[in-house]
């Protein structure tokens, strides 16, 4: 385990816990953040795993690489010896597997797939999914060899803003169903866990006005649950390319004075850019005051223009990990 | 266009979303999509053009609206039934508009309070199972909004009805919820589970073979026996009403696939989005159910073409260096990253066009602001309608 040595029982500057849950609306980039916090977080000769538990491929598609089975594999090796290892999380490979770790269930629980029972309890009760998703993350959380943390961090690709209060509040949905036996246990462990200093849920967010309301209502909701709120981070975030306002005046000159054409067609074409991107702007300024006003510290990254390619990726990892050399309550 | 990338040689057939809209065999129009992309918005401007412009008697269902965009449809709070939107104006078209919010809880009680007799109901309402299964199963909010589409179109009350999909983990589930449940119903599982209240209601498990002996027991560690007993309730109160489920979710799926419905794939010009409308407009195909178009939002589009990317940068620069014209160089950079942003729109979406060249597009230029009122919708309309 040379990957880790000497680090990993330190918490990462500015990343304090060691499950990162990364959650947002659809269509906000929830993926590749997920993807650059890992990259960033195995800065430093580190190990860390990146997540996926919704069977979408995310991280597979992302990396240009096969579909990732259920089991631990590199994905990405960090300058200085880092490594990003992924996994898709299964429900049932979780369930089976959790059967043969603590009941030597071998047979009985191929016996349990080929009827079916898994799908079905599953499908049925949908916290116990949950149970299993979440369990197998805080497992390989807090799994040790030799007394030493396999990995230094986890990020968890979750599901979306709309779903995450349910997937991540597990006790609740289990409670109802199961009132004794293992599966309440290990329930009340999973949750225990979400709630503590341990693990941080970030939501990733753009600066549209239904994105930053899904945020702020995730949020609350699990603030409500008393589950931690570590960062919102807002994706794509353009730089203001203009200050103040735009007159056709001005316009005209500048274009003059620049050798450009000042023909009315251009100028007026130029002039209705200039305020799109100007009530564009004005809509950012009041969404990000929005988002300050919340409490979670806020942090941008810029928007990648050429698509989330590793380079564009590493741009993201570069963003994340400047972060990280500050408090994050700073 | 100034780029050194060429564009696609030919581009799609345009969507004529009037000419869908206006037709009276065309019953249904059902908007699916990846979360994100104006999925919802979208089915409401085509519920209000429908009803505005084509005088048709229209409803439109959604199943999660934004906070606001609901209010703007007077939906302000889960009524399950559909109600008239306000502001609407139908003097010259004759037409109508009402609309619904998917109540995922309620759907689902009324369904089994149909087939079942009212004691048998409470019964299963009390069951944890149910309730656990009502509010989160998953593919339960697909289901039941394939089953309010069904209950809609049963009553043969509207000309139109819009559907908007729920935000699914994939666009799949909503094909493939009646198929889930029908699996899941005939499932072994649920057979073996039956099988004491079949014969006479003895424990769960007393039909057994070596190894649903150790099947039992295994289930038995893991969950408990109280989970068992509840389950098992829940099974042989449920078992009545199988046929109906099962029955209903076939009939509202070959609906789906009749001329009378038109499936709408909404996109933005992202990666994510287009690769699963692509990956839908597939799976519609294997299903043989009809593709319309699709509908691609957010949209970017230069004012004017010239000056070029190049030109514009070159005399930014050159503005910036001798100073002053501060507002000339920042609308020239604006006008540089809108026409960098649209040849990387145009690219995004030629890989839907180059897998599906037949199937028609309509491109909505982006608004620089959110919709949440009924002008704003019907502003929508009209731009997916324009040419």
């Amino acid at each position: 385990m040379g990957a880790n040595k000497g680090s990993a029982d330190q918490a990462i500057a500015g990343w304090p816990a060691r499950l990162h849950v990364v959650t947002g609306k659809g269509g906000t980039g929830k993926t590749s953040v997920a993807a650059a916090l890992a990259l960033a977080l195995a800065a430093g000769g580190r190990r860390t795993l990146l997540a996926e538990v919704e069977g979408r491929q995310g991280i597979a598609q992302l990396f240009d690489h096969p579909p990732l089975p259920y089991a631990e594999q590199p994905i990405a090796a960090v300058a200085g010896g880092g490594e990003v290892r992924a996994l898709a999380v299964d429900a049932e490979e979780a369930l089976l597997e959790y059967l043969a770790m603590f009941y030597k269930l071998g047979a009985a629980g191929r016996t349990l797939r080929r009827f079916g029972a898994i799908d079905f309890a599953t499908t049925i009760a949908p916290g116990l999914r949950d149970v299993l998703l979440t369990g197998k993350v805080k497992e390989a959380t807090t799994r040790t060899v030799g007394h030493r943390r396999v990995y230094d961090a986890v990020v968890l690709d979750a599901p979306p803003t709309g779903r995450i209060g349910r997937f991540l509040n597990v006790t609740a949905e289990t409670a109802r169903l199961a009132k004794i036996g293992p599966i309440k246990t290990q329930s009340e462990g999973v949750a225990a866990f979400l709630r503590s200093p341990m693990t941080a849920v970030h939501v990733t967010t753009r600066l549209e006005e239904m994105a930053v309301q899904e945020t702020l209502d995730a949020i609350a909701e699990l603030t409500e649950l008393g589950i931690p709120v570590g960062r919102v981070i807002v994706n794509g975030a353009q730089e203001p390319l203009l200050a103040g306002k735009v007159t056709q005046a001005e316009l005209r000159r500048g274009l003059a004075a620049a050798g450009m054409p000042t023909d009315r067609a251009t100028v007026a074409g130029l002039l209705s850019e200039a305020r799109g991107h100007l009530a564009r702007q004005r809509l950012e300024e009041s969404l990000r005051a929005d988002l300050d006003e919340q409490g979670p510290p806020v942090l941008e990254l810029p928007l990648l223009a050429e698509g989330v390619d590793r380079a564009g990726l590493d741009l993201l990892v570069e963003t994340l990990g400047a972060a990280s050399t500050r408090p994050a309550d700073a | 266009m100034p780029t050194d990338q060429t564009p696609p040689d030919h581009g799609p057939p345009w969507l004529d979303i009037d000419r869908i809209l206006a037709d009276p065999g065309v019953r249904i129009v059902v908007c699916c999509g990846a979360g994100g992309v104006g999925k919802t918005t979208t089915a409401a401007a085509l519920a209000l053009r429908a009803a505005e412009q084509h005088g048709r008697r229209t409803v439109v269902l959604t199943i999660d609206p934004a906070r606001r965009l609901a209010q703007s449809l007077g939906l302000t709070e889960l009524g399950n039934v559909p109600r008239l939107v306000k502001g609407v104006d139908t003097d010259a078209s004759g037409g109508e508009l009402q609309a619904m919010m998917l109540d995922m809880k309620r759907t689902f009680d009324d369904v089994v309070l149909t087939h079942t007799d009212p004691v048998r109901a409470a019964e299963i309402f009390a069951n944890p199972f149910y309730q656990a299964m009502s509010s989160t199963f998953a593919g339960t909010q697909e289901y039941m909004a394939m089953e309010k589409l069904g209950q809609l179109h049963a009553r043969g009350e509207w000309d139109l009805i819009v559907v908007d999909t729920p935000p699914s983990r994939s666009a799949l589930d909503f094909l493939d919820a009646p198929a889930r449940l029908s699996r899941f119903l005939d499932g072994r599982m649920l057979r073996l589970l039956l099988a004491p209240a079949r014969t006479g209601g003895r424990s769960v498990f007393s039909l057994v073979t070596a190894s649903f002996g150790m099947f039992s027991r295994a289930v038995q560690k893991v969950l408990g026996a109280q989970l068992l007993t509840d389950l098992s309730g829940f099974v042989a109160a449920f078992d009545s009403m199988f046929g109906g489920f099962r029955q209903r979710a076939e009939q509202t799926y070959r609906v789906l696939q009749a001329p009378e419905t038109a499936f709408l794939l909404v996109a933005a010009p992202e990666p994510d989005a287009v690769r699963e409308a692509s990956y839908f407009a597939g799976r519609l195909g294997e299903e043989q159910m009809p593709l319309a178009g699709l509908v691609l939002n957010r949209v970017h589009c230069p004012a004017v073409d010239e000056p070029t990317i190049g030109e514009s940068l070159a005399a930014a620069e050159q503005l910036a260096a001798t100073g002053g014209h501060e507002q000339t160089v920042g609308a020239l950079r604006v006008h540089a990253s809108l026409i960098q942003q649209t040849v990387r729109e145009q690219q995004v979406a030629a890989t839907f066009t180059e897998a599906f060249p037949q199937v028609p597009v309509a491109a909505v230029t982006a608004q620089p602001v959110d919709v949440h009122d009924i002008d704003g919708l019907r502003a929508i309309g009209a731009a997916i309608s324009q040419r």
